[in-house]
């Protein structure tokens, strides 16, 4: 019946010798061809990524504040890795040889496919004697890295640190991967994503000897790195290390702006550290030793991190209130009985009565009680006049973040009226209830920024611009991109701000701060605090600015648990803004200025403590 | 009840056996193909070889339910299902999904089916349904003309949906024909033209008539065995060349040289086949006229290829042939693929060892280059080990069809064989450089559900056809 039955043989001839000739060609290539396997060594991919150059920050004057220096990381792919002499690795690279076997098995562990860093941040010095002698270490290869480098060793707090990245970060974001170096804070976590720039890649073929045998792809699947654009910062790295010098062994902030545009010039926090020590092979050691210093918390910014009352310093803002209001006018005066005075004691006998120039040239609580006074009976009931004097605060800066850069910002507080009716019951509080107010202390809370910006919405004669550090940022192409900032206008007639400045102007011309503070070359205007507080001595505080017409600086001092504001903060501030207007400090102020860097008030303090 | 467990006693297990085992071996390859260190388990869902192993469930499915579907069902509804597939198929350019630049996927729900791949077990079915009905004779026009519609609807709608390897698949049925009794001359003539042309595609013109001149008196030999005869030959046609090309030096050798080339072979030849003719060698004038009609046929493939073809259409070719698609030029892939493998060596480099398949080096790592990691990572031993597989299925298909007194059972069981016997020679054939770069799966192997589950599909209709094959299958 079937006439092509044989068929079926040469059908399966034709498969079976199909079969036959793969199996003989798979002999061929895969036992008798050796140039197969060779090739293959040839084949080995390496991901290099290429690290872009860190952004640069600028100071106003064009002054370098961080840039960068090279640094290589040695890194390894476990898989690749053949037995090698550790002994002579550790003596190239300056590593014990147990570290050395611990960070190999930290790398296995990680991923037997994929790069670890083996040793970090290896010096230009190591890097060359090791380059040569990588071929002996498969496996292992040198990705180049930049490290910061701060040359004024100031302003730690602002400009912040870098450091690698950790596990919820790389799970977070897909652009970062493990060993990358990230900002962790102040402006280096600020602008992480300008500075950062892009990150390149190149797949390179590696032989059997660790030599990179060309371009994978030809190069088409590489993409190349991206600068990191550079920061532009309206700080002062002079002025900057010559406040750190004035603040030396004393705890506190100083920070300066330049009201005509916000741009902050300076921002120190006492105790303070040099920013070097957070980069390199010792940034772990150094941070964990910075960290555990309870006492001087050096790593904390206390310019916009810490709350102080703002003491006198915050009569600036009643009198501007009352005066506003019309709760006062710029010649009523009230009467003072010196220590005597009820409800609120003054610090000092003086003239009596007095209207508000000498009022605030006195610092008269009695004076400053009066106006409060009548600012809370301005309304028909507390609560409402109350509303009105909060509205006004909140409008100066205080009881909100002011700063957009610094992510740690401590917002303060101003009680808000359901504070007080959760306090005292709604209706049972008044003026006196709360008279504290009047002279800053109390419930009030405030960060060294929101008072300097008060001082600077004061110079303005009527509005801030949102304090910030960099004015703006220079792109990979060399083009600078300048940075806006909101403009905020205040509720406050010029002419009062008149009446207040003429008061400021009397506290530095008129008082004892003639001989310390008084300039010959340009008026200086200011208000000393002397701040109560529970945890000790009085802080010293001070606020002012210079000239006093179009203003190009104005300032605060803080310096914790020193006393009057008169002793220390007022000078220091008075020096600092002698030395950024006139480039240097007169003779007449050298003794004073070398008697304040001398000042050792922390160890003072520790002193006491051990008492 | 009773029924039932004779269809299971009947199944041929040693087939089940081969399949299961070619999947396991295919799921721990597509493992090591694509493993990714942040999914070390094989069981990972979101990964390759976690779906493989999804899809492998579901083959097993298909599987059990095609043995329990009577036989019966499959010679009555082969032309429905054949219809209903060709349906679907001029739907997909209107319904389907793009991907990898062919419109021929189909999303049901989450999962992309590919009707060109369910279209070989139809048109297996349709051409079995046809070669068995008793009316049939090979070489009637009526027959001819309708096993060519039963193969060239499906193969149209395939090209036109820009699946040029599907469509290729379907060349291989005239082994199926052979076996039914299709002139040998035809399957011999479709080889030499698919040969000629691959090798003048590849190698240009030139190269190939020297292959097909070598081949000629190679050929001549080995029929008379007259050494004596075949060097005069090759002397006589070396003679006329060298005057010839000599000629052409005096000449100021302006000719182009595939045009010189061309002239001197049908010359020479010519010259050959008169004397054969006269002397009525029979023998040697069929294969020198055989020898001439390739050298032309190369020749006219080149012409056409760079003066008349456009642009698109050399690009498509070229495609199918792995040339264009190779950014790093003729071969690259083809090369990586066989530094892969050669680097196995006897033993293989070690589960998840493998270097080459491991990065970008080798294209799909884990559908058409499969074979790949299995040579690179199980060496000779491994790859041995597969291609035994494959063949050992194919003879027991082979074996399995010639036992069925069905004639629909057996057309339909080579069909199978040629389907599977295909994909292995091109798919294999080009990992390891003696096959265009057709981009077609290893049945079983390769990572996909669509592919392994038609394969399945295909399989198991014959493995369920087998079981009934003491019944009577009339229709």
């Amino acid at each position: 019946m079937d006439t092509f039955s044989k068929r079926k043989l040469i059908i399966a001839g034709i498969m079976l010798g199909v079969g036959v000739i793969f199996i003989l060609r798979l002999f061929s290539i895969q036992i008798t061809n050796k140039t197969y396997k060779q090739f293959a060594t040839r084949n080995v991919l390496r991901f290099i990524t290429i690290y872009p150059a860190r952004g640069l920050i600028y100071d106003r004057k064009g002054e370098l504040m961080v840039y960068n220096k090279a640094a290589y990381d040695l890194m390894m792919i476990p898989r690749e890795v053949k037995t090698f002499d550790t002994t002579e690795l550790c003596n190239i690279v300056q590593l014990d040889r147990v570290e050395l076997r611990e960070a190999i098995k930290k790398a296995k562990q990680y991923s037997r496919y994929k790069p670890s860093i083996v040793v970090g941040q290896i010096s230009p010095d190591i890097y060359a004697p090791l380059q040569e002698k990588l071929y002996k270490y498969p496996g292992f290869y040198v990705q180049s890295r930049t490290l910061r480098e701060y040359p004024s060793k100031s302003a730690a707090q602002v400009l912040g640190y870098v450091g690698e990245v950790n596990q919820r970060i790389i799970d977070n974001d897909p652009y970062y991967l493990s060993g990358d170096y990230i900002g962790v804070s102040g402006l280096e976590k600020a602008y992480e994503k300008e500075l950062r720039g892009i990150k390149g890649i190149t797949k390179s073929m590696v032989d059997v000897h660790n030599r990179v045998k060309g371009k994978y792809n030809e190069g088409k699947e590489d993409s190349t790195a991206i600068l990191g654009q550079n920061l532009m910062t309206g700080m002062d790295a002079s002025l900057q290390a010559y406040a750190e010098l004035l603040m030396t062994n004393k705890r506190g902030a100083v920070v300066a702006i330049e009201p005509s545009t916000g741009e902050i010039i300076m921002m120190v926090s006492a105790p303070s550290y040099d920013p070097n020590l957070l980069v390199g092979r010792q940034r772990s050691t150094n941070y964990s030793i910075l960290d555990r210093d309870s006492i001087a918390k050096p790593m904390w910014n206390r310019a916009v991190n810490a709350l102080y009352p703002p003491g006198s310093t915050f009569k600036l803002a009643n009198a501007l209130i009352a005066l506003e209001e019309h709760a006062i006018t710029p010649f009523d005066r009230f009467s003072c009985s010196g220590k005597g005075s009820k409800p609120i004691s003054c610090t000092h006998s003086h003239v009596s009565p007095l209207a508000i120039r000498e009022g605030i040239r006195e610092s008269c609580n009695s004076f400053f009680w009066n106006a409060f006074r009548e600012i809370m009976s301005h309304k028909s009931n507390s609560a409402e006049s109350y509303q009105v004097w909060r509205d006004y605060i909140t409008s100066f800066g205080f009881g909100t973040k002011l700063n957009p850069e610094l992510s740690s910002e401590n917002k303060g507080s101003i009680p808000e009226v359901s504070l007080y009716d959760k306090w005292y019951t709604p209706g049972h509080w008044n003026a006196m209830t709360i008279r504290s107010l009047a002279i800053g202390q109390g419930e009030i809370e405030a960060t060294p920024l929101q008072m300097v910006n008060l001082c600077a919405m004061i110079a303005n004669r009527g509005y801030y611009i949102t304090p910030h550090i960099v004015s703006a940022v220079q792109d990979a192409n060399r083009e600078v991109h300048k940075l806006e900032y909101e403009k905020k206008m205040v509720n406050i007639s010029p002419e009062h701000f008149n009446t207040v400045i003429e008061g400021m102007e009397a506290v530095i011309s008129e008082t004892r701060l003639q001989y310390t503070v008084k300039e010959d070359n340009f008026i200086v205007c200011g208000k000393t605090g002397t701040v109560q507080n529970p945890h000790g001595a009085d802080h010293s505080a001070f606020v002012g600015f210079a000239p006093k017409d179009n203003p190009r600086i104005a300032i605060v001092v803080f310096v914790e648990n020193a006393g009057f504001g008169a002793t220390y903060a007022a000078p220091i501030g008075g020096l600092l803004m002698e030395k950024y207007l006139n480039d240097s400090i007169s003779p007449k102020h050298k003794e004073l200025e070398q008697k304040l860097i001398e000042t050792d008030l922390l160890n003072v303090v520790e002193v006491k403590k051990k008492l | 009840m009773e029924k039932k467990n004779n269809v299971w006693e009947n199944v041929d297990w040693i087939t089940i056996g081969i399949y299961l085992a070619m999947m396991l071996i295919g799921w721990i390859n597509i493992y090591a193909a694509v493993y990714n260190e942040d999914h070390k388990s094989i069981f990972d869902t979101t990964q390759q070889y976690g779906k493989q192993l999804m899809w492998i469930g579901a083959a097993i499915f298909i599987a059990v339910l095609m043995i329990n579907t009577d036989s019966k069902f499959f010679v009555t509804f082969a032309f429905p299902i054949y219809i209903a597939i060709i349906f679907l198929l001029i739907l997909v350019p209107f319904i389907g999904t793009t991907i990898n630049g062919a419109k021929s996927w189909i999303q049901i729900g989450g999962f992309l089916l590919q009707p060109s791949e369910f279209m070989k077990m139809a048109t297996s079915l349709a051409l079995a349904r046809y070669i068995s009905s008793y009316n049939f004779k090979m070489h009637s026009w009526k027959s001819l003309l309708t096993m060519a519609g039963i193969l060239f609807v499906p193969v149209g709608l395939i090209f036109l949906q820009n699946d040029t390897g599907s469509a290729i698949v379907f060349g291989v049925f005239l082994l199926v024909l052979y076996r039914e009794g299709l002139n040998g001359i035809v399957l011999f003539f479709t080889f030499l033209i698919a040969l000629v042309f691959i090798l003048t595609m590849v190698l240009d013109p030139l190269p190939t008539i020297i292959i097909l001149t070598v081949a000629a008196f190679l050929i001549n030999y080995l029929l008379k065995k007259k050494l004596q005869r075949t060097l005069i030959g090759i002397g006589v046609f070396t003679g006329i060349f060298g005057s010839l090309w000599l000629l052409n030096l005096v000449l100021g050798g302006s000719v182009s040289s595939v045009f010189f080339i061309l002239i001197a072979a049908v010359i020479t030849s010519g010259l050959f086949f008169t004397w054969a003719i006269l002397l009525h060698k029979r023998s040697l004038a069929i294969l020198i006229g055989i020898y001439l009609g390739s050298v032309l046929f190369s020749v006219s493939v080149d012409y056409v290829f760079h003066n008349i073809m456009e642009e698109h259409q050399r690009n498509r070719i070229n495609e199918l042939l792995g040339i264009q698609t190779d950014i790093h030029g003729t071969g690259y892939h083809v090369n990586q693929s066989k530094i892969a493998i050669g680097s196995g060596g006897f033993f293989g480099k070690g589960f998840l060892q493998g270097t080459q398949t491991k990065f970008d080096f080798v294209p799909e790592q884990s559908t058409d280059f499969i074979f790949c990691t299995v040579g690179e990572e199980w060496g000779f031993i491994g790859s041995v080990t597969v291609i035994g597989l494959f063949l050992g299925l194919l003879m027991r298909l082979i074996f399995l069809a010639e036992r069925n007194r069905s004639k629909f059972s057996r057309v339909y069981g080579y069909c199978v064989a040629s389907i599977l016997f295909f994909h292995f020679a091109i798919n294999i054939g080009m990992t390891i450089g003696l096959a265009p770069v057709i981009g077609i799966p290893l049945p079983f192997f390769s990572y996909g559900g669509s592919s392994l589950w038609s394969f399945t599909l295909l399989l198991f209709v014959f493995i369920r056809l087998d079981a009934s094959r003491f019944e009577q299958l009339s229709f």
